[in-house]
């Protein structure tokens, strides 16, 4: 089971030895600097190496075969879900659902709650930095029962604005959802004030922990939230694997999502029963080596002191945000960096950020451009696109010289 | 490497675009975004009563790659037969751009061809145009 929690010392050169893929040159002979972990991370050799000894040594599926593959694989699942509970402070093993990832985690809470429960004239809070993953399954679920959207309004520099929560909070609000992170913004969002003040008027919350839970400690009581969802692709783990965790009264409120092998408890010709949690939520074969993985990477990373790893990504932000502000031209979006998380959108007068990412994989600076599936937030900063820096444990101080390097390259190619 | 992408001629469209603008009274004009970038290219075209395109124009917004492009394509298909821009393949149009494009670069630099195969569809059919 998990390792002591945080006892080793945080040493970047050491980390960065675990992760494979930072330690061999690109195809084309390039070396690789990283710098599109909030898009997903990479993974490090423990996490491939029990991937590989699932599908080697015990794969079959789980809670089927009465067999010794089926007792093993079934043991290393649910091995995994204890895991994910620790980590994340849950009460009880069965609220953790294994689903494919974030954005089916969400869309399982907004058919089986908010389809069930919302009525006409209840009131639904998001706010524009929300991902499509967090923004789209509620807006259907409105339009499908009749409530009606609000959204507490941004600051100009990126953070809620709380000074307005009163005005979109209120006794019709049944559900606040809202990212613990932006993954354009980078805002850390104040999600335990959130929650006591969503309960206060007898709503629900539910946290997007995509970007968040990779980055920090998460406790869901400490936090006092309903749900909390991530995948396991940006905390080091597989693709293919998220986390579903809920309250139980809750989860057990909701209908289930998906229908099929697994979830039921009996099925009769016009009718059909669910399973206990987590079955209900777990229609069909799940992704079975995925979830191992998603253990091994939370054990991996809880292996070092949270807070060094955290000081660590602050200090590559804060040197991002130093050398790029250095540069005419570069505008960086979203809040100072007691706000913020290790992400940094910009954008550079005069090349628009799809040649900018072009133009950096020339020198193997892999960063993202676009909208980052969120067009109402891209819409509100009157930008098309942006480009997207965002650091990991593994990444350097040399890898924040290297952006800085290939911004001011991308300005010599377009004679800026 | 993909550096030879901004080859001198992509970049002097880029800053210095053929006909980039509008016409007073286009025969027919439609806009199209690639909603992954929001690089955004409009078209509108005048054509002549021999069915050639007489005159194009392009307005847009969005990268080098799809505001060259949109640019090489309007000097291109003036004063060719709407019939033959129908034939007119993608491969064509990379070709036109003289630079590798990767798959995904290949969406910016096909942006205003799209634009153009709608236009010049629509014109046979005589559908109104938006
Ligand atoms: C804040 C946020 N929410 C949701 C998602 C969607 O995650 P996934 O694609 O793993 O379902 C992402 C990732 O792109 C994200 O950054």
């Amino acid at each position: 089971m998990a390792t002591s929690v945080g006892t080793s010392k945080f040493e970047v050169a050491a980390v960065r030895n675990d992760f494979p893929i930072l330690n061999q040159p690109l195809p084309n002979g390039q070396t690789l600097v990283y710098l599109d972990t909030g898009a997903s991370a990479q993974k490090p050799l423990c996490v491939i190496e029990k991937l590989t000894e699932v599908l080697t040594h015990y794969y079959s599926n789980t809670h089927r075969g009465i067999h010794t593959l089926g007792d093993l694989v079934t043991t290393e699942v649910e091995g995994a879900r204890e895991t994910v509970r620790e980590f994340i402070g849950a009460p009880v093993v069965e609220e953790i659902i294994f689903t494919g990832g974030t954005t089916a985690s969400i869309n399982a809470v907004a058919y089986g709650w908010a389809r069930k429960f919302l009525k006409p004239g209840d009131e639904v809070l998001l706010n524009v930095m929300e991902h499509h993953a967090n923004f789209v399954p509620w807006q259907q679920a409105a339009i499908a029962t009749g409530a009606t959207l609000r959204f507490i309004p941004l600051t100009s520099d990126g953070q809620l604005d709380l000074t307005q929560l009163d005005t979109v909070l209120t006794d019709r609000t049944k559900f606040v959802a809202v990212t613990g992170m932006s993954n354009v913004l980078g805002t850390i969002n104040p999600i335990r004030e959130l929650a006591a003040k969503a309960h206060a008027k007898g709503a629900l919350i539910l946290v997007d922990g995509a970007q968040s839970v990779p980055h920090g400690p998460v406790n869901v009581r400490d936090l006092g939230i309903d749900f909390l969802v991530f995948s396991g692709h940006k905390i080091y783990g597989p693709s293919g694997i998220g986390i579903l965790w809920g309250k139980s009264k809750l989860l057990e409120a909701m209908d289930p999502f998906q229908f099929g092998g697994n979830m039921i408890r009996e099925v009769f010709l016009e009718s059909s029963t669910w399973a206990d949690l987590p079955g209900k939520f777990e229609a069909g074969t799940m992704p079975i080596a995925e979830a191992v993985g998603l253990g091994a990477a939370i054990q991996y990373i809880q292996q070092f002191d949270p807070q060094a790893v955290h000081a660590h990504e602050m200090e590559l932000t804060a040197k991002a945000f130093q050398l790029l502000q250095e540069i005419p031209g570069v505008t960086i979006y979203g809040p100072g960096l007691e706000h913020r998380g290790s992400i940094v959108s910009f954008t550079v007068e005069g090349v628009h950020p799809h040649d900018l990412a072009d133009l950096f994989n020339n020198r193997g600076v892999a960063i993202r451009a676009g909208h980052h599936c969120t067009m109402p937030l891209h819409e509100h900063l009157n930008q098309p696109a942006t480009a997207r820096a965002s650091f990991g444990m593994y990444n350097t101080l040399e890898e924040v010289d290297a952006l800085a390097e290939a911004i001011l390259y991308a300005k010599k190619v377009f004679r800026r | 490497m993909t550096e030879d992408i901004y080859q001198e001629h992509i970049l002097e469209h880029f800053e210095s675009p053929y006909h980039k603008g509008h016409l007073a009274h286009p025969t027919c004009c439609h806009r199209d975004k690639n909603p992954l970038c929001g690089d955004v290219i409009e078209l509108q075209l005048k054509i002549d009563a021999s069915d050639c395109v007489s005159e194009a124009y392009f307005d847009g917004k969005g990268c080098a790659i799809s505001q060259a492009a949109a640019s090489i394509l309007c000097e291109q298909i003036e004063g060719k037969p709407v019939a033959e821009l129908k034939d007119m393949q993608a491969q064509q149009m990379l070709d036109l751009l003289h630079v590798p494009l990767t798959a995904s670069r290949q969406k910016c630099g096909l942006l205003a061809f799209k634009v153009l195969k709608t236009l010049v569809y629509a014109h046979e059919t005589d559908e109104p145009q938006v």
